[in-house]
């Protein structure tokens, strides 16, 4: 298997003073990571060329720690989390490790990924409509996914599992719920069944896949909590994936920015929002609404898009869309570095110099490239719009 | 449920008259069903020619001649064919011959047409997936009467001479003179049956293989397919009881629909083979410009696709419950 | 695997990935020149679904040998040195260089007969398409955008066209026709006259949807009429559904025309058919298999070739099912 040729910058770096992801995350993480992704890449080969949707990602997650991942569609995050479970289509090429518990599940062969999935690892996935089969009672659904690990469970004592599961993640009347089909069900109350079925082994891992995005934003807060219940319930770490800070913030522990299949930021949700060192994750809270900025009288949004991941060219992804961006910046990916704190990554050339901003600078992104750019809606901040999903709520 | 069915069948009346009146109109406009018997040499006498005119209504008005058509209809009479004959007399046996060709064909090509595409799909982009596809489009694009004639002339007989002995039977739906019951001549009729039953199976099997491969695809790249597999389900139980019984829906409908072109199929395949059935009334009926026989086609296939159609949506609802609650 | 950069004309992704302007890769320019690289060449719509047939090489190849078919149908029997009337005075002689598809007993040009034939098929075949696409798009048009009474009328009306049997009228109405002068182009508009059904159903399904789209509201809100809204709004986007059923309408026409000719209601002798010459051929696949296969190899390689153009044309239509190289 041979690794693409982008991913092999972040090894170019391993020399110098600053470690790189790969090793950094390994070190603060300890030996006790629940969950540990090293260097993981994904290729899809297409009609148009091949698709580098993950090129390198590390991480490690600790036990009951809540990880944020965030970053635009198509930049690789719910690709990498399909990787993990080994539900990738055929086609995908994926290289590098994930270890759960230490033991290696990438290449692990079908039969044994399958005691993986749902009893360790589960999965919600974004859209609640379309995640549970229409033919099926949802009780069923779920007694389903128990008798899948527990075949010495009956289905009378599964069903009945269910029906529980079904009351703690707020379904009222469980018991007679329990025999209706999902079109019988609202977005939110489906997401919850979807939560019970990710609940129902006591999972150690639960993914996420934006598991909001797709409900009203009043039912948002609604599955966040439910999330969270579930994690109390089963202990399990949870890696939660959105395109929304806001969602991330109220929530996690650590934040990972991704951009073009990279991780470009990686640390506490503090060191993220109050001390950027990455212009993309800047851009990401400049295009969110804030309450405590009094003076900042407009969104900024990030112009452009992202880069096609087919024919990335040398340098930088984010270059063509960047403030900061100078000549090193085409020529040279950045490898993902400690900054100024102890467990606070970045990738970007320039992170010493935003080291010497305190906070969010302001104005990185100007107003005149925001106007720019037609399609993104620029909308005033300045007390009135208080944001539900904002990073308060 | 009960109520919908009942709804559907009276919708189903005025379709059935309109397309009564339809058919009647054309046929009667047609041409002269009498002038093989004038042009005969020496020609009747005219009384003979008034009598037969008389007896078949044709001196009377068209409108008049539905109206006496439908009535009789309604009392379970089908009038007479030109030459005289009640159209009633050979109905019950050319359908049972018609039926039993179309449903063993269907039943065949519907399984193969699953088995095929299904494999199709998991196999996605596979040599064996290319194979069924240009097979698929090849059976999509033969004429019904070439592949029957093929199998007839080509395969079935070289396979016969090489054996020795007739083993299927290339004309007629059951050996003339046969004695004893239906089931002493179970394995003529089989024999009679193996190559009209391919050759109408394989046209159909053609596009429905198309069709539930794509509808398996569908499936396959659902959300809830890949929660499944998410749970730890086994790979053959997501593919059978998550991806199957789900893909399989849409084909019900599928299947309804192409019933009708099925048993214009039908018609084709009874030529090529020589068969004594429906399709044979059909063709005999619009050569000889008999509306009689023609409508009695019509009324005897119109009902059975109305009734096919309507187990169909009853299939349907029973299969997915979005309808069955909605 | 070839997995090496491409030229920098990256369109669509994988699975995740929207869709990507390709002109936006930086060039070695000062920082600070931000508007300059986001002035994407954002390639055409038409430009990509032509890059996307011409990248399906069983389609392109299909297209090629159609054209070529279709030349050859239309003028080939106009070069060609023997007429399909004419009596060579070679009897039933096999293929050889004088008669590339040999003769048949009374001393015609195989050949000849077989030019004469496929012209009748692809000029009723394209007629057919042309007449059954305008009219189903018209209907489907008005039905999906005014709804209301008018559909429910016309969609009933459409629902009794599907629930005949179509052979048992065609087959009426081509013997009513086929015999006259110039029947071929009678038995196209009889063909016209129920292939329209489906085509309406499916412009139908597109204005529908399409109707609720926020882009249809804003042109309304700036005061566009319906006329405006129906051409410029609506029908471009269904463009993709309607060109692909009209393939599937080619390939229906000439297997259901060379079936009518076959059963004896299309097109009449003197003239010939490519159904016609299949059904004289039947009998003797035996001993002059060259009557037999000629023809139907022709019908075989117009249909097979209409149907993976269309199928080359769904695929380029419908960017979601973007073929991973396996």
């Amino acid at each position: 298997m041979s690794r693409p040729l982008t991913s092999a910058t972040a090894d170019a770096h391993g020399g110098t003073a600053a470690p790189t992801a790969a090793t950094a995350v390994g070190h603060e993480a300890g030996g006790d990571a629940v969950l540990r992704v090293t260097d993981l890449t994904v290729d899809f080969p297409t009609d148009d060329g091949v698709v580098h949707a993950v090129r390198g990602v590390s991480y490690a997650l600790s036990p009951r720690e809540v990880l944020g991942i965030v970053g635009e569609s198509g930049s690789g995050k719910s690709v990498t989390s399909l990787a993990i479970i080994g539900l990738l289509p055929k086609t995908a090429r994926i290289t590098g490790s994930v270890r759960f518990r230490g033991e290696e599940l990438i290449g692990l062969p079908d039969k044994d990924m399958r005691k993986v999935r749902g009893e360790q690892i589960a999965m919600i996935f974004q859209d609640p409509m379309t995640s549970l089969n229409p033919v099926y009672p949802i009780g069923w659904q779920i007694a389903e996914g128990i008798r899948a690990h527990h075949r010495d469970v009956s289905r009378a004592a599964a069903r009945d599992r269910a029906v529980d599961l079904l009351a703690l993640v707020g379904i009222p009347h469980p018991k007679e719920r329990a025999a209706n089909y999902p079109h019988e069900f609202s977005g939110g109350m489906r997401q919850r069944v979807v939560i019970a079925l990710a609940m129902a082994n006591d999972p150690d891992v639960i993914i996420a896949d934006e598991p909001t995005t797709a409900l009203d934003v009043t039912v948002q807060a609604q599955i966040l909590e439910t999330l969270q219940k579930a994690q109390q319930e089963t202990s399990a770490a949870i890696v939660l994936i959105t395109h929304d800070l806001g969602v991330v913030a109220g929530v996690a522990d650590r934040v990972l920015v991704m951009y073009a299949g990279k991780p470009v930021e990686l640390g506490s949700v503090d060191d993220v929002y109050y001390r950027p060192r990455m212009p993309y994750s800047i851009g990401l809270l400049g295009s969110l609404p804030r309450l405590d900025a009094v003076d900042q009288d407009r969104l900024t949004p990030i112009a452009g898009a992202p880069p096609s991941l087919i024919n990335l060219p040398p340098g930088c992804p984010f270059s063509p869309r960047c403030p900061l961006r100078q000549g090193v910046c085409d020529d040279e990916e950045p490898a993902l570095r400690q900054t100024d704190g102890q467990a606070h990554y970045a990738a970007c050339h320039f992170s010493h110099t935003l080291e010497s901003e305190d906070g969010v600078p302001e104005g990185l992104f100007s107003a005149t490239s925001a106007d720019f750019s037609g399609p993104i809606a620029i909308m005033p901040t300045t007390g009135a719009a208080a944001p539900t999903e904002g990073p308060q709520s | 449920m009960l109520a919908f069915v009942v709804r559907r069948l009276i919708v189903s009346v005025p379709v059935l008259i309109l397309s009564s009146i339809l058919v009647f109109a054309l046929v009667a406009f047609s041409g002269d069903p009498l002038g093989d018997l004038k042009a005969k040499n020496p020609p009747p006498s005219p009384a003979v020619i008034h009598a037969r005119e008389h007896l078949l209504n044709l001196d009377k008005p068209i409108v008049t001649r539905y109206g006496i058509w439908l009535g009789n209809l309604v009392r379970g009479d089908m009038g007479r064919t030109i030459a005289g004959t009640d159209v009633r007399s050979d109905l019950a046996r050319r359908l049972l011959v018609t039926a039993r060709m179309v449903i063993l064909a269907m039943i065949f090509a519907i399984i193969l047409a699953v088995i095929v595409g299904v494999i199709s799909a998991v196999r996605q982009y596979t040599a064996l997936d290319y194979t069924f596809t240009f097979a698929g489009f090849l059976f999509l694009s033969m004429p019904v009467f070439w592949l029957g004639a093929l199998l007839k002339e080509i395969l079935a007989i070289k396979f016969n001479d090489a054996v020795g002995r007739t083993v299927v039977y290339t004309v007629g739906d059951s050996t003339p003179g046969l004695t004893g019951g239906f089931f002493g001549n179970l394995g003529n009729y089989a024999a009679h049956l193996v190559l009209p039953t391919i050759t109408l199976a394989a046209i159909s099997f053609a596009s429905w293989s198309r069709f539930q491969r794509s509808s398996m695809l569908d499936v396959l790249n659902s959300d809830y397919v890949r929660l499944a597999r998410a749970k730890g389900l086994s790979k053959s139980r997501v593919m059978v009881r998550h991806a199957l019984r789900t893909a399989l829906i849409p084909l019900v409908t599928v299947v309804a629909i192409d019933f009708g072109a099925i048993l214009g199929g039908a018609v084709i395949t009874e030529r090529v083979f020589a068969w004594h059935g429906m399709g044979e009334l059909l063709i005999t009926g619009i050569t000889s410009k008999d509306t009689n026989v023609v409508l009695a086609w019509l009324m005897v296939s119109a009902v059975a696709v109305i009734g096919f159609n309507l187990i169909a949506d009853v299939l349907y609802a029973y299969l997915d419950p979005r309808i069955r609650h909605g | 695997m070839a997995s090496g950069p491409t030229t920098g004309t990256s369109t669509t992704g994988g699975p995740d990935l929207v869709e990507t302007p390709g002109g936006a890769q930086p060039g070695p320019k000062p920082a600070g020149v931000v508007e300059r690289e986001f002035t994407v060449a954002v390639r055409s719509q038409r430009q990509m679904i032509l890059r996307r047939f011409l990248n399906h090489r069983l389609a392109v190849a299909s297209l090629i040998i159609f054209i070529a078919l279709l030349m050859g149908s239309l003028i080939g029997g106009r070069l060609w040195h023997y007429g399909f009337a004419d009596r060579t005075g070679d009897y039933s002689q096999p293929p050889s260089l004088k008669h590339p598809m040999g003769t048949d007993d009374i001393g015609h040009d195989v050949m000849a007969l077989v030019f004469r034939g496929a012209q009748k098929s692809v000029q009723i075949a394209l007629l057919v398409a042309l007449l059954s696409t305008t009219i189903g798009t018209l209907v489907g048009a008005v039905a999906g955008f005014y709804r209301g009474r008018a559909d429910a009328l016309l969609m009933r009306f459409v629902d009794l066209v599907l629930t005949v049997p179509s052979l048992a009228i065609l087959a009426v109405l081509a013997s009513v026709v086929g015999s006259k002068a110039g029947g071929w182009f009678f038995v196209a508009i009889v063909l016209a006259g129920i292939t329209w059904a489906p085509i309406s159903r499916v412009v139908r399904g597109v204005f529908l949807s399409l109707r609720e789209k926020e882009y249809v509201e804003a042109a309304r809100a700036l005061g566009a009429n319906d006329r405006r809204i129906i051409f410029r709004h609506l029908l471009p986007n269904a463009l993709g559904a309607i060109i692909v059923n009209a393939t599937i309408v080619v390939a229906v026409a000439i297997l259901t025309e060379t079936a009518l000719s076959y059963l004896g209601v299309g097109v009449q002798r003197p003239d010939t058919s490519l159904g016609l010459l299949i059904s004289d051929g039947q009998g003797a696949a035996q001993t002059r298999p060259w009557l037999f296969y000629f023809p139907g190899l022709v019908i075989i390689l117009i249909a097979l070739t209409v149907n993976f153009i269309g199928d080359g044309l769904r695929d380029a239509f419908d960017p979601t099912q973007t073929r991973v190289r396996a």
